[in-house]
């Protein structure tokens, strides 16, 4: 009996030892089998915060920032996680009503409720700093810091553009781009957006169960630092550029200035221009649609995307051409016949500077005339088609009519017309009197600011241009490195011969008797320059390019004001010079003239509630990437 | 005297306090774990609970040679004593004890506390090796079964009028004792057979559940009988109405005695609920973050689940996970392994007793360990419902660590003297 009971010892430690190998089975299907909870108690306890890097600067050619970065705070929400939180106390930290809670929270909701997303975007330093202490309290939130672009002088809006979110398009092509991410939109942060966003980084950092962050994951080991954006050193003259823009004030069109023997824009200057720091933010969208909606058109990237008329100073395009065809000589002279075409008062010009210089309609008419009815060689005919097939190739080669490949997006062509072109739009036929108009820069002839500036380079260089650009170098001081594209010289076909004839001429403009844009001039400096008054549906645009001094030009500069009721000689011509004087002598000596045409405002006003500019491709994309 | 605790040095069984020193080390190294922030990190700061548990394992080594320096007959004559004691400290506390964690288990004085159900198990494990080891007692008899149970009833009554259902539980452990002492094996088999059929009722709608139990039978009775023309179906008929009955009773008592947070608990275990924010979630964090915890662990102090407050009660009942995700594998298993061993080590160490008394006690308190280590492990391996009872040795707290310092001592000392004339 005793032995027997004795022997009941082992049900007792059977029963023990079968309970520790069921428990031991267990803990090997928990620990080593499923891996789910590995995963489960990283979603628990790790929190992937990505490192978004600092944006790259710009720099201005003297090293003075055009662009920096501000710090702000994204708030994001995991909807799963918030619970029993005290949403008054919360919203009233916020500055936001219970009603927008609501809805940001569902808007949250709908995208996940397990991935953050977006609670409140771009919280300035300021704000964000009383939430911050609390941020503890309200599990499933917290913070994202971001970047704010910010304009120290308030201008060059024109070149820099702005940044805005990438839109779904873009996340589905490039998958660098997550949701709620930055990207260039225009300007440079567009065409630069490569250089400019650098890499972004991911910080795995543990958090609490009431999501307070702990330090983080295994020291960092996992963490992938930001690395910055690579910075931008642009040709731009800080101070020119805010002297330009002031001279435009009150004024529509354009100013592009470029160092002739590198290609690099000094200023460029859209006017009317706006704040750039007014698209950043939180108050980017209500500014965007005010300046959307201004009649004059302030997002409207005159300089790059305006196709104008480019008027009178087409002249020295079209006598450097004909002295290149040999449909001319440089002493070649023909009567002022306004029987022709009209003309203001001057005397004939017996050679081709003093064309240039009277700025002589009926003597171009003539000199496109013998352009174009050229005596085909293989023919023998006289042929409207071969003269003006050489025409059109010689202007592409100057620039006009091509998309020049300039680092800022979005640039058009403009129009140089060619035989295609008038065979469709007079199937019946067309000849030299059909398009006479083209002669004297009317007519299809149209050019964007940019390329006037283009094309005083190209004289003042004496034949060849250098692609022009905002950027010098990228990269940090220590490295940096410029872009191939922008070191080569694109010839013209015009031989080197001709070009002192035209130089002449525009240095005859501004300093001698007769000449057109007397105004331009600055004692000292040999301004050399071009009127031109293009006609329009409203007042006459002002329009002048010029180049100073003449011998080793370091400005070139366009000039273009939009519906000016006067001539290029009475606006365009005496801004150049302004600007001329400012970037070479530093200092602009006569101040009465600075007054008088800052202050001027000769621009017709614009007709309310008539669309006069095509919606821009720059505004389509925008409002397409604000509908995601 | 001199020669007798000589004697004692040599025949303590090393390998028992080894075991225990192992496992309060371990306790202790997790409970750091479990608690440890870096701004206080000092192992001396008794402000934090490791710092506590510092002071009651020292406390304990104290206890522990006052035990061992006691006459091992001390034990047996005031069996009674302790026991009495125990269940008007049990009556008191209920009269004056704090409610913590919805349970009336504390006594306090002043800042102190103590938790009278934790000393009660092991002076019912004395009073009860007391009871049986007189002379003449037979299990058959009623009146031994009587008072024995009534021995254990009587405190588990007690304790569970504190509203901690878990430490009255733990009462049932007792079983083993009665088992080994002649108590008929019926009562096992039918216990275990209660059990798998409370939570196949749970599991199963209860009249298909009788059914085809009722089917079962009566294929079982057709084949036994055809071998064995001595069964009869009367017994088959008794077995189908116990399985009837007690499946009616789970129904009854599951919906009307059960509190909603106990059924709760039950029908996440069974996965027939889903509710890991909820009750399900000390489980499912539990489970996280052992199952994080992999072959080796994350190491120690690298646990992020129990570090982070994801686990709750990661000190005291679900210390386990502290050990699961900083040890991995390794380490719980070697937890679960030493427990095991232990447990197995009273039950060959009491056998060899002389005294019926020590040998009694013996199995009283491996089946007190084993149960409390089945339950709160298996609670945090979803393999039991959530029962808050503490891990011996391991778990924080004063009282229970000293309960069953105490409790082991007293047989170590009892075996240490295991030669001594009876």
């Amino acid at each position: 009996m005793k032995k027997s009971l004795s022997s009941r010892r082992f049900v007792i430690i059977g029963i023990f030892i079968a309970v520790g190998v069921i428990y031991i089975l267990r803990l090997s299907y928990l620990q080593i089998i499923d891996d789910t909870y590995a995963e489960l108690a990283n979603r628990n306890a790790l929190r992937y915060v990505t490192q978004y890097p600092s944006r790259g600067l710009v720099y201005d050619r003297y090293g003075k920032l055009l662009v920096y970065n501000e710090a702000v705070y994204d708030l994001m929400v995991i909807p799963r996680q918030v619970q029993s939180i005290d949403t008054d106390y919360f919203c009233s930290l916020l500055k936001i009503t219970k009603e927008d809670f609501e809805n940001k929270m569902n808007r949250a909701k709908k995208y996940s409720t397990y991935a953050p997303s977006f609670f409140e975007k771009q919280i300035s330093k300021e704000d964000f700093a009383a939430l911050q202490e609390k941020i503890y309290m309200f599990p499933g939130f917290y913070a994202q810091s971001r970047t704010l672009r910010k304009y120290p002088d308030s201008v060059a809006a024109a070149v820099l553009g702005y940044i805005g979110e990438v839109n779904e398009k873009k996340i589905e092509e490039d998958p660098y781009y997550k949701r709620g991410d930055y990207i260039g939109m225009s300007g440079l942060e567009k065409s630069y957006e490569k250089y400019l966003r650098g890499v972004k980084g991911s910080k795995i950092t543990l958090v609490d169960v009431h999501n307070r962050e702990k330090g983080s994951f295994q020291d960092g080991k996992f963490d992938q630092a930001a690395t910055a954006g690579q910075n931008l050193y642009s040709s731009i003259d800080l101070e020119l550029q805010k002297y330009a823009e002031q001279l435009m004030k009150n004024k529509r069109g354009s100013i592009v200035a470029i160092e002739p023997s590198t290609g690099e824009i000094l200023c460029f200057v859209s006017a009317p221009t706006y704040d750039p720091n007014l698209l950043v933010g939180r108050v980017r969208g209500k500014n965007y649609k005010e300046l959307a909606e201004n009649i004059a058109k302030p997002l409207f990237n005159r300089a790059l995307m305006a196709e104008y008329p480019p008027g009178s100073i087409f002249k020295v395009a079209q006598a450097l051409i004909a002295l290149d065809m040999g449909v001319i000589t440089s002493s070649t002279g023909f009567p002022c016949d306004k029987g022709l075409v009209g003309c203001h008062n001057h005397p004939s010009a017996p050679i081709v500077r003093d064309a240039i210089k009277m700025s002589c309609n009926p003597y171009f008419y003539r000199v496109f005339q013998r352009e174009v009815q050229r005596q085909n060689p293989k023919t023998g005919k006289i042929d409207s088609k071969y003269g003006l097939s050489e025409w059109t190739a010689a202007m592409h080669k100057m620039g006009f009519g091509v998309r020049l490949d300039i680092d800022l997006p979005n640039v058009r062509k403009g129009y140089i017309p060619d035989t295609s072109f008038y065979n469709r739009w007079y199937p019946t036929g067309w000849n030299f009197y059909t398009i006479y108009s083209n002669s004297i820069g009317q007519g299809e002839v149209t050019v964007v600011p940019i390329q006037m500036a283009n094309f005083a380079a190209l004289v003042a260089n004496r034949g060849w241009y250098i692609n022009p650009h905002i950027v010098r170098s990228i990269g940090d001081e220590t490295n940096k490195f410029r872009l191939k594209k922008y070191q080569e010289k694109h010839y013209s076909t015009v031989d080197a011969s001709w070009w002192d004839v035209a130089v002449a001429g525009m240095y005859g403009v501004v300093h001698e008797g007769g000449g057109t844009g007397r105004r331009a001039d600055v004692p000292g400096l040999d301004v050399c320059g071009k009127t031109g008054t293009a006609q329009n549906s409203g007042a006459d645009h002002s329009v002048f390019i010029s180049f100073a001094p003449k011998n080793n030009p370091k400005i070139a500069v366009s000039v273009y004001v939009e519906n000016a009721r006067g001539g290029g000689g009475t606006w365009a011509a005496p801004i150049a010079g302004l600007i001329i004087e400012k970037y070479i002598k530093r200092e602009v000596e006569r101040k009465e003239i600075e007054k008088q045409y800052m202050e001027a405002a000769p621009c017709q006003p614009l007709p309310i509630g008539k669309n006069t500019v095509k919606k821009t491709m720059e505004e389509k994309n925008d409002s397409a990437s604000k509908k995601q | 005297m001199d020669r007798r605790n000589k004697g004692i040095l040599k025949s303590v069984d090393w390998k028992l306090i080894g075991a225990w020193l192992l496992l309060v080390l371990i306790g202790w190294i997790n409970i750091y774990a479990a608690v440890y922030d870096a701004d206080h990190s000092n192992i001396f700061d008794f402000s934090c609970r490791y710092g506590k548990q510092m002071i009651w394992i020292a406390a304990s080594l104290i206890i522990a040679l006052f035990v061992m320096i006691l006459d091992p007959k001390f034990f047996s004559q005031t069996a009674f004593l302790i026991y009495i004691i125990c269940i008007g400290m049990l009556i008191v506390v209920l009269g004056v004890a704090t409610v913590t964690k919805g349970a009336k288990s504390w006594l306090g004085i002043g800042d102190f506390g103590i938790q009278p159900s934790e000393f009660a198990k092991m002076a019912t494990a004395l009073a009860l090796a007391k009871v049986l080891s007189a002379i003449n007692v037979d299990m058959k008899q009623w009146t031994t079964v009587f008072t024995a149970v009534g021995i254990i009833a009587l405190p588990m009554l007690l304790v569970l009028l504190q509203n901690d259902t878990g430490s009255a539980l733990v009462f049932c452990s007792f079983v083993f004792v009665l088992f080994r002492e002649g108590m008929s094996s019926f009562v096992l088999i039918f216990g275990a057979a209660a059990i798998v059929l409370f939570i196949l009722a749970l599991i199963i709608n209860p009249y298909i559940l009788i059914i085809s139990i009722a089917v079962l039978t009566l294929i079982a009775y057709f084949v036994i009988h055809r071998n064995n023309r001595k069964v009869k179906f009367l017994h088959f008929l008794g077995i189908f109405a116990f399985c009837s009955v007690i499946i009616l009773g789970v129904q009854f008592g599951y919906n009307e005695v059960l509190e909603s947070h106990q059924k709760d608990r039950i029908e996440v275990l069974l996965g027939q609920k889903k509710d890991d924010k909820g009750v399900g979630y000390n489980v499912n964090q539990s489970k996280i973050a052992i199952g994080s915890g992999g072959l080796f662990g994350k190491g120690f102090l690298q646990g992020t689940q129990t570090k982070f407050n994801f686990v709750p009660e990661q000190d005291t009942d679900f210390i386990f996970c502290t050990i699961g995700e900083e040890w991995g594998f390794v380490g719980s298993a070697v937890v679960v392994f030493i427990f095991i061993w232990l447990c197995v080590k009273i039950i060959k160490t009491a056998e060899r007793q002389r005294s019926n008394f020590a040998r009694i006690y013996g199995y009283g308190i491996a089946s007190i360990i084993f149960f409390h280590v089945m339950v709160n492990i298996g609670m945090t391996i979803g393999l039991l419902p959530v029962i808050g009872i503490p891990l011996p040795f391991i778990s924080y707290g004063g009282s229970s660590l000293w309960a069953f310092t105490v409790m082991l001592f007293i047989f170590i000392r009892q075996d240490a003297s295991r030669g001594d004339l009876v």
